[in-house]
């Protein structure tokens, strides 16, 4: 099976200073990879890669066996198949809930009004919003504004959906409505990148998890074996820190 | 409170400064304080402090206190207005009336009036068509301004050169130039413009330069996440900024917007230079004929009375645009 997303030795520097070297990562479909690590270590740079919001300086990017990265890449149509949900939601605020949804639909792929509403309408159902439509993004909590982001990208009906620490920016008792969509996205098969601090959500959902640090894929495998039995030492010694840390946001999970 | 309004209307030296137990500043606004009709306020209260601390009441003292400073103030505050006002109504009585024969002749003013409305008509039409023309002309300077990318890279020196040629240049040299410059130089098309229509053409440009560094600042100022959001969703640069950043910096971009107009708007009495008969034109040939200002001064209270209505108007949108987006309900 040929490879949703295929990173070949990616490279990306800001400046001097290098972000990423020599990543390389495949994702089949229906995979969800969880990429860990510290802050700073490369994770949302890596993201915003794929997506094509920032251009990588070496290595080549492969969507569905066609090559997206590199000059002259029609990023505009990567960005189409290739969805990214925000660790600040970056709603458009002078905008409803509805039109942020249908903006790209109408736009982008030229979909009727009628037809992109109905489409916003039943993902807002979906993820419980059904009666903030006509709501303006300042009126909904975090977590709110957090499903309406991940509706937005969904109504592009994505073939990868990236996550950038999304549930970051959260209040701990609105972390759990977000990962329960994400649970969802996970049951129906969608492919996913995310890049996250929730260890417990990571071991979950994933089918393979990496470990980056400075810029470089130390440890990837399956979460038993990356978050269980890590054979890297870097990755023991970030596991220990962040264990340290974990049970205050632990109690969603068991509650699911 | 530094200044010492004692020469403004201070008519009763105040007793309180005399007491010992007051601190300096209560002094100052004390004497202060003497001045009709919030001084005696403020005197009341400051009394009734000094009794409640002899009883006791401390409570009930800082609340008088507090009371008795804000009468305090507020006399300072009325007694500068109270000055000013005199020194303007001195002004104007001064030399027999002089002042208000030269600038307030009732007689001229009301004999000028038609004419001056006529001229005024003609201010009315130019800024009205080039504020018309001047937003999508700023916008689109400002869009070339803001492309991303080296093949853009000519476009958007051509912007810059603009500009800065036409934000630097006065307006009068502008206004100048085109309306007797392309007439004679006889370029087509241009030579065929009506006067009107080439005094339009100056101003457009000269405030398009101005306006277009408007938008520019108000869609720089919207923060690089949204066009971000808007990017990674697929929709194109043009799209971003016509959807997304745009309509966030029209709304920021407001107060500074309404500035330049009111600049383009008193700027329209510079066509009075190349001959356009406008208010101004009208009202310095009314007042060689009668040797007297009155009809230049009512032009002036003229474009003052046109701004308030708009100033208001975008204060009315604002207000509401906050309450819409950000309290109100959908």
């Amino acid at each position: 099976m040929t490879a949703v997303v295929e990173l070949r030795a990616v490279g990306k520097a800001f400046g001097q200073a290098p972000v990423l070297h020599g990543i390389d990562l495949s994702v089949t479909e229906h995979q969800i990879v969880s990429l860990i690590g510290p802050s700073g270590c490369g994770k949302s740079t890596l993201l915003k890669c794929i997506n094509g919001l920032e251009p990588v300086d070496a290595g080549e990017i492969w969507l569905d066996g066609e090559r997206v990265s590199g000059p002259g890449a029609d990023l505009n149509h990567l960005r189409r198949r290739v969805g990214i949900v925000f660790q600040n939601f970056n709603l458009f605020p002078h905008m409803t809930v509805l039109d942020n949804i249908t903006l790209a639909p109408r736009k982008v792929l030229k979909q009727r009004r009628e037809l992109a509403e109905r489409e916003a309408r039943r993902l807002l159902d979906r993820i419980g919003l059904a009666e903030k439509a006509s709501a303006y993004p300042d009126r909904l909590s975090g977590g709110q504004q957090q499903r309406v982001a991940i509706a937005r990208a969904l109504a592009m009906k994505p073939r990868l959906l990236l996550l950038d620490e999304v549930t970051s920016a959260l209040d701990p008792q609105l972390v759990g409505e977000v990962l329960g969509i994400i649970r969802e996205l996970a049951a129906e098969g969608m492919t996913m990148i995310l890049a996250t601090h929730e260890m417990r959500f990571a071991r979950e959902v994933s089918n393979v998890v990496c470990f980056l640090h400075q810029g470089s894929i130390c440890e990837s495998g399956p979460p038993e074996q990356v978050l269980g039995n890590p054979r890297n030492e870097l990755t023991r010694a970030f596991l220990r820190r962040e264990r340290a840390v974990e049970p205050a946001a632990a109690g969603w999970i068991a509650g699911g | 409170m530094s200044g010492d309004p004692r020469p403004a209307v201070l008519d009763e030296p105040s007793q309180a400064t005399a007491r010992p137990a007051v601190r300096g500043r209560d002094r100052a606004l004390l004497l202060c304080a003497a001045l009709p009709p919030f001084g005696w306020l403020a005197i009341y209260r400051y009394a009734g402090a000094r009794r409640s601390a002899q009883r006791g009441d401390a409570y009930t003292a800082r609340v008088h206190l507090n009371r008795a400073r804000e009468w305090g103030w507020y006399a300072v505050a009325t007694a500068v207005v109270v000055l000013v006002a005199g020194l303007t109504v001195a002004a104007l009585l001064s030399q027999d009336h002089a002042v208000v024969s030269t600038f307030f002749n009732g007689q001229v003013l009301r004999a000028s009036l038609p004419d001056v409305l006529t001229g005024f008509w003609l201010n009315v039409r130019l800024f009205l068509l080039a504020e018309v023309l001047v937003l999508p002309w700023a916008f689109i300077v400002a869009a070339v301004r803001l492309l991303p990318g080296r093949a853009a890279g000519p476009v958007r020196a051509l912007a810059i050169c603009y500009v800065d040629l036409f934000r630097g240049l006065p307006a009068v040299i502008v206004i100048y130039l085109i309306a007797f410059g392309l007439p004679i130089a006889g370029l087509p098309v241009l030579a065929g413009l009506s006067g009107f229509e080439l005094c339009t053409l100056a101003l457009v440009l000269v405030y398009g330069a101005y306006v277009s560094e408007v938008f520019r600042a108000g869609m720089a100022s919207v923060h690089w996440s949204q066009p971000a959001a808007a990017r990674s969703l697929g929709l194109s640069h043009l799209q971003s900024v016509r959807y997304v950043v745009a309509p966030q910096a029209i709304r920021r971009i407001i107060p500074p917007l309404l500035n330049d107009f009111i600049g383009l708007q008193k700027d329209t009495s510079l066509v009075s230079f190349v001959g356009l008969l406008d208010a101004f034109n009208q009202s310095r040939i009314i007042a060689s004929n009668s040797f007297n200002l009155s009809a230049v001064t009512g032009v002036g209270v003229v474009f003052v009375l046109i701004t308030i209505p708009m100033a208001r108007l975008v204060d009315y949108l604002t207000a509401r645009d906050v309450r819409r987006t950000q309290a109100g309900a959908a």
